[in-house]
């Protein structure tokens, strides 16, 4: 323990001297960065968004604003929020409940390593080919679907086929969203000291007070934390939802789709722009609020 | 010195420019005429079909865009116009809306995969002026009047009638619009996209408006019906397509009649059937890119598809050309396919523009909490 910290000790008191010397370099060295960031994220919002101030034919205007608060799309605004809010809090739940069970396996233990690399690739698993199998499996001629009414007469959509509308992208977020939560908030959970519980034992508290004087509070904003980023995760899905849901947009990227596709109603294409400008607003107050958390947070992790 | 050899290189980039540029100049002025294609308003200005021909024959590629293999025929028709011309057909993006086909036009402007031609929906049609160039065919005097833009900025190609397909080993025939409420449909009817987004789904809406009594000014005794079919728990809301109907996920589906026939030649037990009474219908258009990276390809495809031969393959399709009437006239009408296909009888209706763009304004209003 001692040798492999030695290096690193090292190497830490010579930092500061080579940190100066290096001085605009360093920033040279964030270009290639910050160039990317422009190019595919800075420059094309603001391209997109500012059509949301703009007629077809290019003058001035805040219609499509105004727009935003229609009825039909501010209940569009409402069903996005509680679709990721829904979500993101039962991802949250059980990311966190495994994460805690997995506290009880070996850190570098199979098991781990395999719920870890698993929680990874499930994480990144969506789009169409998510919806795909979802559809393959539990859609209306889905092979579950179909062996459920066959061997047992149980019929899964007797209400209607929930899966192709809103209630459908719940089973399919949460999907994604439980292994995201577990690679973002197994690092905090990791970062528990064993001394703070023996420290707790020792000056006579229980696993009672552990947790709620200790754990709890240690843990709350990487959860909240967390949660916020499992919320902006399923706030901004699209593809998932375009290829399971056809009829209504009922949610703000559909709409999106909508505005820009459509042969029917016509000349909204400039609306898309104020839509987008309003699931940025949800999406910067949301990502600063996270932010926030993640820098106290990290006070626990070093 | 340095001056000697930036000349000597120079010369050398020149020579090598020359028989390039050389090339180049060959290759534009093949057709062997002084013609601007991209102004040419008939074959004429080609000295004739034959200059149109050769011209078009030079430039050796059409792109095409949102024509599906199973739409109206559309995979023979290519294949025809390939094996007859020697010309490369690409096609492009064949799943797109008619939007996007203007928005292609818009975001490819000046590069050579940019469409030549469009198939559109009335509605983008007419509100998509500026993007096309007019052209008329030679048989133009067979189009009837109201079926083109006087300078032929856009001409009528070919029309459907709105049709329900069903799978008739599944679900009995309906044969009205209250049948589709019956305990028998359930969780099977869907329509081929969204009626706020899709030409065919909109018209799906304007079937069921007339159908259930209510007249095109106004779509709400459509929406009104289908949100009782949501009610009853036989609306689907899955996009039909040719997959969907094969898997029997869509068992009854509002699509064109060219759509639902081209599913009946592949899908075992697929049958299509039309309500009586109203038949709503809605001419398709073709309009040439001003744009058009192959302007010449462009206009012979434009005298293609209006020939006997193409006209013909669209009705072999399931679709109506529209210049069906010469074609019986003339006697050159294929006639098999036509006894397939059946005339199409009963009162016709189609929306007006005005009609148009005031129902979608209805449909973005109500169908989302209709189906939900």
């Amino acid at each position: 323990m001692t040798v492999a910290n030695a290096p690193v000790l090292l190497s830490d008191a010579g930092t500061p001297s080579r940190r100066r010397s290096v001085g605009l370099a360093k920033y040279l060295g964030l270009t290639p960065f910050a160039v990317y960031v422009l190019i595919f994220l800075a420059i094309p919002t603001i391209l997109a968004v500012s059509t949301g101030f703009f007629t077809e034919d290019g003058s001035f205007t805040f219609d499509n604003i105004v727009g935003t608060f229609d009825p039909t799309v501010l209940a569009t605004f409402v069903s996005s929020f509680w679709v990721s809010a829904v979500t993101a809090i039962i991802g949250a739940v059980v990311g966190a409940l495994v994460c805690y069970a997995m506290l009880g396996t070996r850190a570098e233990g199979t098991l781990r390593s395999v719920v870890d690399s698993a929680a990874s690739v499930l994480a990144q698993f969506g789009g169409v080919m998510l919806a795909f199998a979802f559809i393959a499996t539990i859609g209306t001629q889905g092979l579950i679907t179909v062996w459920l009414k066959s061997s047992f007469g149980i019929d899964i959509f007797a209400g209607g086929p929930w899966i192709y509308q809103v209630p459908g992208l719940l089973p399919v977020y949460v999907y994604f969203q439980v292994p995201l939560m577990i690679i973002t908030f197994m690092p905090a959970l990791e970062g528990l000291k064993s001394q703070w519980a023996e420290a707790n034992a020792t000056l006579g508290g229980t696993r009672f007070t552990y947790w709620t004087r200790i754990a709890i509070p240690v843990l709350a904003p990487s959860f909240i934390g967390s949660l916020l980023l499992l919320f902006a995760n399923a706030f901004s899905s699209y593809a998932t939802a375009a290829a399971l849901i056809s009829q209504g947009s009922q949610i703000v990227p559909l709409q999106i789709r909508s505005a820009l596709v459509s042969e029917t109603v016509l000349g909204r294409e400039n609306m898309a722009g104020a839509l987008a400008l309003g699931m940025i607003v949800v999406m910067v107050v949301v990502m600063w609020a996270y932010s926030v958390l993640q820098s106290r947070t990290s006070r626990w992790q070093k | 010195m340095f001056k000697k050899r930036t000349l000597a290189a120079l010369a050398i980039v020149a020579a090598a420019a020359l028989p390039l540029s050389a090339c180049a100049s060959t290759d534009a002025a093949a057709p062997a005429s002084d013609v601007d294609a991209t102004t040419a308003t008939s074959a004429e200005d080609f000295g004739g079909l034959e200059g149109l021909v050769a011209a078009a024959q030079a430039e050796g590629q059409l792109n095409v865009i949102a024509l599906p293999d199973n739409w109206a025929n559309y995979g023979e028709i290519k294949a025809l116009f390939e094996e007859k011309y020697g010309i490369t057909v690409n096609s492009a993006d064949p799943d797109i809306s008619s939007a996007e086909e203007i928005a292609a036009a818009d975001n490819l402007k000046g590069q050579d995969t940019a469409p030549d031609v469009f198939d559109l929906g009335t509605a983008v049609a007419l509100d998509s002026l500026d993007y096309f160039a007019p052209y008329q065919v030679a048989n133009w005097d067979e189009i009837p009047a109201e079926n083109k833009e006087e300078t032929g900025l856009w001409v009528n190609d070919y029309t459907g009638s709105m049709s329900i397909g069903y799978d008739s080993n599944s679900v009995p025939e309906p044969t009205s619009l209250d049948d589709l409420l019956g305990a028998d449909y359930k969780g099977a009817v869907a329509l081929n996209g969204d009626p706020t987004q899709a030409g065919a789904a909109f018209a799906a809406v304007g079937l069921a408006t007339v159908q259930a009594g209510g007249t095109l000014d106004d779509f709400t005794p459509g929406i009104d019906f289908f949100e009782k079919l949501n009610d009853a728990g036989n609306f689907l809301p899955v996009n039909a397509t040719g997959a969907t109907i094969a898997s029997g996920e869509t068992k009854v589906v509002f699509d064109w009649s060219y759509n639902n026939l081209a599913a009946a030649a592949t899908v075992d037990g697929w049958k299509v059937t039309t309500l009586p009474g109203a038949v709503y219908t809605s001419f398709y258009n073709q309009a040439v890119s001003k744009d058009a990276p192959h302007p010449a390809a462009a206009r012979l495809w434009q005298e293609f598809i209006y020939s006997a031969e193409a006209q013909n393959l669209f009705i072999v399709g399931g679709a109506y050309p529209v210049t069906i009437q010469t074609l019986q006239d003339a006697g050159t009408v294929d006639t098999k396919a036509l006894d397939t296909l059946g005339a199409l009888e009963g009162e016709l209706v189609t929306p007006t523009a005005e009609q148009a763009e005031a129902n979608s304004a209805i449909l973005a209003e109500k169908w989302a909490a209709a189906i939900s």
